[in-house]
Formats: C-alpha cells, sequence, structure tokens
C-alpha cells in the first residue's frame, strides 16, 4: 500500500479537488471516496454522476464543489456517458494530436442504486465492450438520496424504509459480477483505508479498458450512528470480514492488506461487533445475524479456496 | 423512355442507387460526424451497418463508432460525447426512441446539436415495423426538431440542413430526422452523394477544441452541468429559453433550405412547408412524409378532372410552422389534414391536424379545416385512395356536407370493413 509520505510527494494529491463547502451530510462516507479517488486521478477527468446523492451534495445550483469536470445525469445513464466522454476524447486527440485529449480519464461516480439496480444494463453493455473508462461505485447500501430504501446492495438482515423488518435478501455481489464480465481491472475499497483507495485509483488510471472499482461508504444518517463514527463503522467492516478489501488484474484476485490476515478465520472480528453499533441492525434476530456470519464465512471460504488454486497453480 | 435529364442524373458520378437508410448513413459520412452510437431496431437497422462498414473500411478517419447495448444508452453516449465538443449522429425506429425517451429530454435540456434518423414505425403492441410517425411525433414536447422526408434524397439533404440548423448558436437543439419505415428505409432509388468538398463549404466546421460556446468538457475550464435547482431558481427561465429558440430556429430553416438549394439546387419549398398547386386551389391537403410526395400525382389526376385541388406538404413539426399554415388557409377554403399518426384521446383529428386547428384558432378568412387519418401502422394508401380523399374535401367544399362514419370528427380512411 501507499505510504503517506510518498501521497505527500504527489503535488495532486496534496490539492483538493472536491472542494469544503459541500453539501455533505455531517459524517459522509461519499465524500471521503471522492476526494480521495480525485486525488489519485487528478482534474484531467471528466466526471458523470448518475441520480445519487452526489447531485445533491456538490451543491444546489449555482454552486458547486468540484474543481474539475462535472456532469450530473439520468439514473440509469452513467456507464453510457462516460463512454461517450471517451468516444469524444478519442476523437478529439484524432483531429487535435498532441494537445493531452488522449491522457483524460473518463469516470462514472455512481452510487449503489445507480449502479447495482436501475444501471447494471448500461455497466454491463460497457464492460462487455471493455470501455476505456473508471466506474466507480460508492456504495451506502440504500437509496440514501431518496429516503433510505433497500436496493439490491443492502444487506441482509438491514432495517430500510422499504424493508421494514429487515432485508429478508442478501448484498448482490456486484464485484464478482463485474470480474464475470473479464475486465483489466476489480477492486474493493473502504473508506477506512484511503491510501488504497489512491493506489488503486492510481493504478485503475494507468490502465485501459473497464476499471471498476466498488467503495463502501457508510452513510450516518441511513445507517443510523454516530456521524463522528463514520470511518470506525467502515473500519469494522473490513475486520469483520462482511467487506473484503481485493483487487483482480487481469483475472487474479489479490487480498489487500487490511483483508490479507483475515484468511484465518480466527482473525475476523465476529460480525455482531459490527451491526451492534448501527440502528438499522436494532432488532436483528439471532438466525438473522447467524445467517449474516454464515454468509460472509462462505465469501471467506470461496476466497480462499481461489488463492489456494492459485498458488497450486503457480507453482 | 427515360427523359433526358433524368439520363444524366441516373449518370452521373455522384448518383448511386441506394436505400433511404443508406442515404442517411452517407448523410452522416458527408457530415464528417465524430462520434456514432447505435443500437439494431427494424427498420433502422441498414443505417448502422452502412456506417459500421464505412467505419471499419477506413471511410471515417477518427470517427468513434460506440456499439451499445440499449437505445437509452445509444442517447446517454452522445449526450457525453457531444457534451465533450464533437458532432454526433445515431438512428432508431419507434420502439427504440420510446426507450430512449428520459435521454431525448435531457439531450435537449443541455442544448445539444445531436441528428438523429428516425425510421419510423407503429407503436407496439401487437407488434408493428412499418411506417407510422406515431414514434417521432409523440415526442413533441421534448424540445427536439422534428422533419419529416418525402423521399431518398430528401434523407441524405434534410441531415445535411440538420447539421447546420442544430449547430447554429442561436438554435443550439437536437433534430429528429424523419422517414417512414420501409417505405422509404427499405426501397431504393437514386440519391445524389454530393461532394465531399462542397458540403464542407456549405455546412459549418466541426467544433474546435474548446467545443460548443455553452457547454464543454476542460479541465483547464472546469465546468459542472446540470446541478439540482430550486423552484426560485433559474429553471423556469432555462425553458423558456429552450422554447424560445425552438421556434426561432424557424428562421434559421428557412435560411438553410434557401442556402441549399444556392450550394445544391434541391429546393424544400420555404423549409418549413412545400406547397403543390395551391396558386388556384380551392381546396387542398396537408400531407407529411412520402404520402405527401405521392399525393402530388393524386392532385394532378384529380386536376384532370377539372377541380383545383393542391397540397402542402408538412416538412416541420417542430417548430410547427404556425405563420405559414395560416397563410396557406387563406388560400382555401377546405383544408383536409392528413395524419399518419394517432393521437388517443384527442377530440381534433391526429396530432398535426391538431396543430392545425390550434394554429387557426382566432383567425379571420382561413380554411375548414377537415382531419383525416391513414395509413397507419404501414396499411398501404394507393394512389386511387389519395384521390378519393381529395374527392372528399372537393365535396364538402361544394355541398358543405361532412362524410358520415367520423370518429370524433375525423375520417380515418382506408379502414377495413368489419361485420
Amino acid at each position: 500500500m501507499a505510504s503517506l509520505k510518498k501521497v505527500m510527494e504527489d503535488e495532486i494529491a496534496c490539492k483538493e479537488w472536491f472542494l469544503p463547502g459541500n453539501a455533505c451530510c455531517a459524517g459522509c462516507g461519499l465524500e471521503v471516496a471522492l476526494r480521495w479517488a480525485m486525488k489519485a486521478l487528478g482534474p484531467e477527468v471528466a466526471m458523470v454522476t448518475p441520480a445519487s446523492c452526489l447531485n445533491v451534495v456538490i451543491g444546489l445550483w449555482p454552486k458547486t464543489a468540484p474543481d474539475f469536470p462535472q456532469f450530473n445525469m439520468a439514473f440509469a445513464a452513467g456507464a453510457a456517458v462516460a463512454t461517450g466522454f471517451d468516444a469524444a476524447f478519442k476523437a478529439k486527440a484524432h483531429k487535435f494530436p498532441g494537445k493531452g485529449w488522449d491522457k483524460m480519464t473518463s469516470i462514472c461516480f455512481a452510487g449503489d442504486g445507480g449502479t447495482t439496480d436501475i444501471g447494471i444494463q448500461g455497466l454491463s453493455g460497457a464492460a462487455e465492450r471493455n470501455s476505456d473508462i473508471i466506474y466507480v461505485c460508492y456504495d451506502n447500501e440504500a437509496y440514501m438520496n431518496t429516503g433510505i430504501q433497500r436496493s439490491s446492495s443492502t444487506p441482509h438482515g438491514a432495517v430500510t424504509t422499504t424493508t421494514t423488518f429487515g432485508k429478508e435478501r442478501y448484498k448482490k455481489n456486484l464485484p464478482a459480477i463485474m470480474r464475470a464480465h473479464d475486465i483489466p481491472y476489480v477492486a474493493t475499497c473502504s473508506i477506512s483505508e484511503p491510501l488504497d483507495i489512491y493506489e488503486k485509483f492510481k493504478k485503475a488510471k494507468s490502465i485501459r479498458g473497464t476499471k471498476y472499482i466498488h467503495i463502501l461508504a457508510p452513510c450516518a444518517p441511513g445507517w443510523g450512528f454516530p456521524s463522528e463514527d463514520t470511518i470506525e463503522i467502515a473500519r469494522m467492516a473490513v475486520k469483520t470480514g462482511f467487506w473484503i478489501l481485493y483487487e483482480v488484474e487481469n483475472g487474479v484476485l489479490t487480498l489487500s492488506k487490511k483483508s490479507k490476515t483475515l484468511l484465518d478465520p480466527s482473525k475476523r472480528v465476529p460480525i455482531i461487533e459490527y451491526v451492534a453499533n448501527q440502528k438499522r441492525f436494532a432488532g436483528i434476530s439471532e438466525k438473522t445475524l447467524i445467517e449474516l456470519q454464515e454468509q460472509i464465512d462462505q465469501d471467506w471460504e470461496n476466497i480462499s479456496k481461489e488463492i489456494f488454486c492459485q498458488q497450486e497453480y503457480s507453482k | 423512355m427515360i427523359k433526358p435529364e433524368l439520363k444524366d442524373f441516373l449518370q452521373s458520378e455522384e448518383t448511386k442507387i441506394i436505400k433511404g437508410n443508406v442515404a442517411a448513413a452517407y448523410a452522416a459520412k458527408s457530415a464528417r460526424v465524430q462520434v456514432i452510437s447505435a443500437y439494431p431496431i427494424t427498420p433502422q437497422t441498414t443505417v448502422v451497418e452502412k456506417l459500421s462498414e464505412f467505419v471499419d473500411g477506413g471511410l471515417m478517419p477518427g470517427t468513434q463508432y460506440i456499439k451499445v447495448e440499449s437505445e437509452h444508452s445509444v442517447l446517454a453516449s452522445l449526450v457525453g460525447a457531444s457534451m465533450a465538443g464533437t458532432r454526433t449522429f445515431t438512428a432508431t425506429s419507434g420502439q427504440g426512441l420510446f426507450y430512449m425517451y428520459e435521454m431525448v429530454h435531457w439531450t435537449a435540456g443541455v442544448r445539444l446539436p445531436i441528428v438523429m434518423a428516425i425510421a419510423s414505425r407503429g407503436p407496439a403492441p401487437p407488434w408493428n415495423i412499418w411506417a407510422d410517425f406515431t414514434d417521432v411525433i409523440s415526442c413533441r414536447d421534448t424540445g427536439w426538431m422534428s422533419a419529416f422526408c418525402a423521399n431518398h434524397q430528401e434523407i441524405y439533404d434534410e441531415i445535411l440542413m440538420s447539421y447546420k440548423v442544430c449547430e447554429d448558436y442561436d438554435v443550439l437543439l437536437p433534430k429528429f430526422v424523419a422517414y417512414g419505415g420501409f417505405i422509404l428505409s427499405h426501397t431504393s432509388k437514386p440519391v445524389i452523394i454530393e461532394d465531399q468538398d462542397k458540403v464542407d463549404n456549405f455546412l459549418p466546421p466541426l467544433p474546435d477544441e474548446k467545443g460548443w460556446p455553452h457547454i464543454w468538457i476542460d479541465p483547464n475550464r472546469p465546468l459542472m452541468h446540470g446541478n439540482l435547482i430550486m423552484p426560485s431558481g433559474f429553471y423556469s427561465e432555462f425553458r423558456m429559453i429552450i422554447h424560445d429558440a425552438l421556434i426561432k430556429s424557424q428562421e434559421k430553416i428557412k435560411a438553410v433550405a434557401k442556402e441549399f438549394e444556392k450550394t445544391f439546387g434541391r429546393s424544400y419549398g420555404n423549409g418549413l412547408i412545400q406547397e403543390y398547386k395551391m396558386d388556384d386551389a380551392d381546396v387542398a391537403m396537408l400531407n407529411y412524409g412520402d404520402l405527401a410526395l405521392q399525393m402530388e400525382e393524386a392532385v394532378d389526376a384529380v386536376r384532370d378532372e377539372g377541380y383545383k385541388v393542391g397540397m402542402v406538404k408538412l416538412r416541420h413539426f417542430r417548430p410547427f410552422p404556425v405563420k405559414d399554415i395560416v397563410e396557406i388557409s387563406k388560400k382555401v377554403k377546405v383544408l383536409g389534414v392528413m395524419d399518419r399518426a394517432t393521437a388517443f384521446g384527442s377530440q381534433t383529428g391526429g396530432p398535426v391536424s391538431s396543430e392545425v386547428k390550434t394554429a387557426l384558432h382566432g383567425t379571420k378568412g382561413t380554411a375548414m379545416v377537415f382531419p383525416m387519418i391513414n395509413g397507419i401502422g404501414g396499411r398501404e394508401v394507393t394512389l386511387e385512395q389519395q384521390k378519393e380523399q381529395l374527392k372528399i374535401l372537393i365535396k364538402i367544399n361544394e355541398t358543405g356536407e361532412l362524410p358520415e362514419d367520423l370518429l370524433y370528427g375525423t375520417l380515418w380512411h382506408g379502414k377495413l370493413e368489419v361485420d
């Protein structure tokens, strides 16, 4: 992982590209995700934001917080618009060679609803074409902008305004779906690990083709925890193994530093430590809690098997 | 026997015998479009196939062709590409246009000069893939301009004219160029493909590095677009400006049609409407699309029988040429309006009839408007039927009596007999 010293030497990273005075709630996880993504990418980007919290937190017209080209867009259109940016930059690079148009990064920064639900068709299309874009899902696990309704990314057991007694189904594993598209880069991040975010976006920027980065971004009002605890909640999601940090380059999975040790089940903090501090899990039954833990253990079992196979194969 | 001038035309180097869809593809090539995004749908498919041939064959150097997974993504990707300052093109039909609808509004909201060919088809259910302009007409209130083409050459010509109109800094709005599915899209006719230098001189230059005057993507001039705006903000005023630009585009369309005629020698009336034998007409039919072209023959035939009939070809549905419609309505006593589109629930006829009635409301000395509908879902409309349609107008003029069997004041002509 990148060291803080290395990041401090990066002039672009030392600057803020998502400016203070924006309209984020106190303790917004999304803000951390966007700030650190932009520190790695710098301003030579064209960012599209399909309907999500980000449309609002950037500031109500005429105020605006991003210090880089940023465009609001309809819910299902994110990946396609980013593809359009990229096509235009390629056309401009042809017409105006040597002017830096080939260095532009096209990026879609979408929420979990815009990614795992309404936007999945466009995203799947872009990935199948291997469009030269970075697609980011900042995942706060429900439709927070419209008032905490369940999405396919809402975890099992979580109460939302449309899952009154907790969600029966499990969280859709979108990074796995994106892996199945055989794209050059898939990564997961947590806002508790900003240096990891920095490093992964640096890498994504250097790769041609579709890059998918999924960032867990806790939401204080939506999940029901004090706003000063956002980072701690995100950290606990990693420590329990509920949220696994990894990257997949050309099909090969590597666990990231904070998750690597959790291959050993005894190193994982029990899930109850994670759910106990969130109101959305306040009424969770023992049965659901066990199911959640079983799901986590199963996910890790799968990853362990994959890593074991990799090691066997490389022998 | 082939007329000598037709012989010259057919043998000239730039004349190709091509399908209407292929003419649309050639127009995009002549306009040097930089980004194409498309998804196949009958009867538009040969447009995107031909463009694929052009791009893959290296005939459109630098042009990016995005083959997306749905029509929603077609227009979304073009919105992205156009915002970044490139000339863009796509084509679709019926259901495809309906699936794009959200982005149709968005495109006009960003004031992007995107041109879209529409091989029009009837809306499902039941499945229908044949000529019917309900698709393009149902985008009436989106802020797009919309043109109808009557023949193959007009498809090519109208797409070129459209880029010139759309990219005008006083207009900056997108445009549909619609033509009947299969009737024009899949039949072959001679089409003149103009010399590239001539087209380059006619069209505005491609956007420079800075892009459009109102929107761009440039890290040195970071711009944000589309933030949430409170009702007390300028939302209402932005909408007023779009409305104003769309109505004022009439003048630009007229000017471009004039310049087109001067440059290429083909006339499309004043750009908004085209009159046929209207000077001494007692009654006339307003028609659009390929049926307008066929009706010229019907007008001639009925005139041979001694009746003074005329025809007006409507070239644009948006902007709707209110002034011109009022003027032509003063020339005749009865004006039939023939729609090849439906407007469910309307009691003023089809969509164009309703517009004409609205345009004439409160005017003095204008014709009585008689709404008619034909050719829905690609139903064939023969020359004989069109002669009959004109004779219905003559009878109304002579007797003052309307035909029987109207459906809420509208005559659905050529319908099947049902027991």
